[in-house]
């Protein structure tokens, strides 16, 4: 019987501690052998188990779900649970994503961002109602439309499509993909009252959807797969057609 | 319900980089089809500027019509740089910062991006110089007129960054206003989205095939006319009909 060896696999991470005045930013390489199905949270926690148990990043759900194992891998933004390190070559990088703050090595504190991008929005339902009535039954609405807004509500708020936006690495008061998604999301939804004016005011200028450079890298690195470019593009004849009342 | 106001500039300024860069990207298209007559003959060619002229219209030529709208394409062609300039990296920073972004991301469409930025910033150099000689020298477009320029005015090294910075900056334009405004987006949108990218690059191979095809035709016109630089082309068989019948 033929015994086929694993392969061993050349992590190579970015290592930093932002809260050690001495440390300073390195990559460090670890070595592993690849198990089967092995995924790189997987292969992320066995260096923390069997190398180096100070490695720091992030994870909750392992399945997807969360957003929390989002990192740049081989240069490109994603999430650790869900890639299989049989899908990549035997020499890995790992770098936490830019743009957001940094906890230490692949932790980054994506909340703060997504915080202020929410209150910022206002991503929530403006239904006008001055009291809120919680035995009021809701508005109905179509299935197709339903499904339409479960779409984009689909986000995980990883940060992948503010990592992979080359716009925001430009000018970093623009919302991004996950904003501009967010917004179509409340714009779609009937039961938000406010008016086109009033999200023009909110997204029709640099740092919203004019801002956009239609790049595409927030599309394509999505691990949930969004329509953002679509809805991009929506918001867009949207917010040209107030512009022209 | 009281009226909200809204600031419409960052609005009108995406309408008008988007509207001058198709109506740019249309014209050159077409251009490249004008100037390619050559590759039928120079007869052919001849009636193609003489039609630009006006003389089917007129009876005479008229160069100045070619001054008005080569004018008024330098004037869409100065907004649209105008407009665009705000997509540039504003400082050195910024820049090194979208190359290594560039660079580590590998993404095919924001490497395109940076082919656009860098081909847009070559033709405020080229684009303006042809432009401001097309302007200014009306009458000089022609079999031998056209070939003169180009080889004894040695404008070919010019003509040959100008044609892959149009055409790089051309078709990646059409691609980006496509996905920009959900054009073609059709039901599945990945599959529209990687047609439109085959196409963008037939389209860039073809205009530049033909642009460099018709680039060495009116260079050989050019070297074979060197010694009679300046000498205007006369339709032959215009001129031996009318031999013929005195």
């Amino acid at each position: 019987m033929s015994e086929e060896k694993n392969r061993i696999l050349k992590i190579s991470i970015l290592r930093f501690d932002p809260n050690d005045p001495e440390d300073f930013p390195h990559m460090q390489t670890f070595e592993i052998e690849e198990a089967h199905g092995m995924t790189l949270f997987i292969a992320l926690n066995e260096i923390r188990e069997h190398h180096d148990n100070s490695l720091k990043f992030d994870f909750v759900c392992r399945a997807g779900i969360c957003g929390s194992c989002s990192m740049l891998v081989n240069g490109t933004p994603t999430l650790a649970c869900k890639t299989l390190t049989s899908k990549l070559g035997v020499n890995i990088s790992l770098a936490p994503l830019p743009l957001f703050k940094l906890i230490g090595d692949l932790s980054v504190y994506t909340g703060q961002w997504m915080r202020y991008l929410n209150q910022h929005l206002e991503t929530w339902i403006h239904n006008r109602e001055k009291e809120l009535n919680v035995d009021k039954l809701e508005e109905r609405m179509e299935p197709e439309l339903a499904d339409e807004i479960y779409e984009l509500e689909r986000c995980i708020e990883c940060g992948c499509c503010v990592a992979g936006c080359g716009t925001i690495q430009m000018r970093q008061e623009f919302i991004g993909a996950v904003g501009l998604n967010k917004v179509a999301r409340y714009h779609l939804d009937p039961r938000d009252k406010r008016s086109d004016e009033e999200y023009y005011n909110l997204i029709g200028n640099e740092d919203g959807v004019f801002g956009c450079m239609s790049l595409l890298g927030c599309e394509d690195v999505c691990p949930k797969s969004l329509p953002l470019q679509v809805k991009i593009a929506y918001l867009r004849r949207m917010m040209i057609k107030t512009s022209m009342k | 319900m009281k009226q909200i106001k809204i600031d419409k500039i960052p609005a009108r300024l995406d309408f008008i980089q988007s509207a001058s860069g198709l109506i740019l990207a249309l014209f050159m298209w077409a251009h490249m089809f004008f100037v390619s007559t050559i590759l039928l003959g120079k007869d052919v060619m001849y009636s193609v500027t003489k039609f630009f002229e006006g003389e089917y219209f007129f009876g005479e030529s008229y160069p100045i019509i070619v001054t008005i709208a080569a004018g008024a394409i330098f004037i869409i062609f100065i907004v649209h740089a105008l407009v665009a300039l705000r997509k540039f990296p504003s400082n050195y920073k910024k820049y090194a910062i979208m190359k290594n972004h560039i660079k580590s991301l590998n993404h095919t469409d924001t490497t395109l991006w940076f082919w656009q930025v860098f081909t847009g910033f070559a033709m405020f150099f080229l684009g303006s110089v042809h432009l401001y000689i097309i302007m200014t020298n009306p009458s000089e477009i022609g079999p031998y007129a056209s070939a003169d320029r180009v080889v004894t005015e040695w404008m070919w090294p010019l003509y040959i960054l100008l044609l892959l910075a149009v055409e790089i900056h051309g078709s990646v334009g059409i691609y980006r206003l496509a996905l920009k405004w959900g054009w073609f987006e059709g039901s599945d949108t990945k599959k529209s989205r990687n047609n439109l990218r085959k196409l963008k690059y037939a389209i860039t191979i073809f205009f530049l095939t033909l642009g460099f095809l018709t680039l060495a035709a009116y260079i050989k016109i050019g070297i074979e006319h060197k010694d009679k630089a300046g000498e205007r082309y006369h339709q032959v068989t215009k001129t031996v009909q009318q031999g013929a019948q005195q």
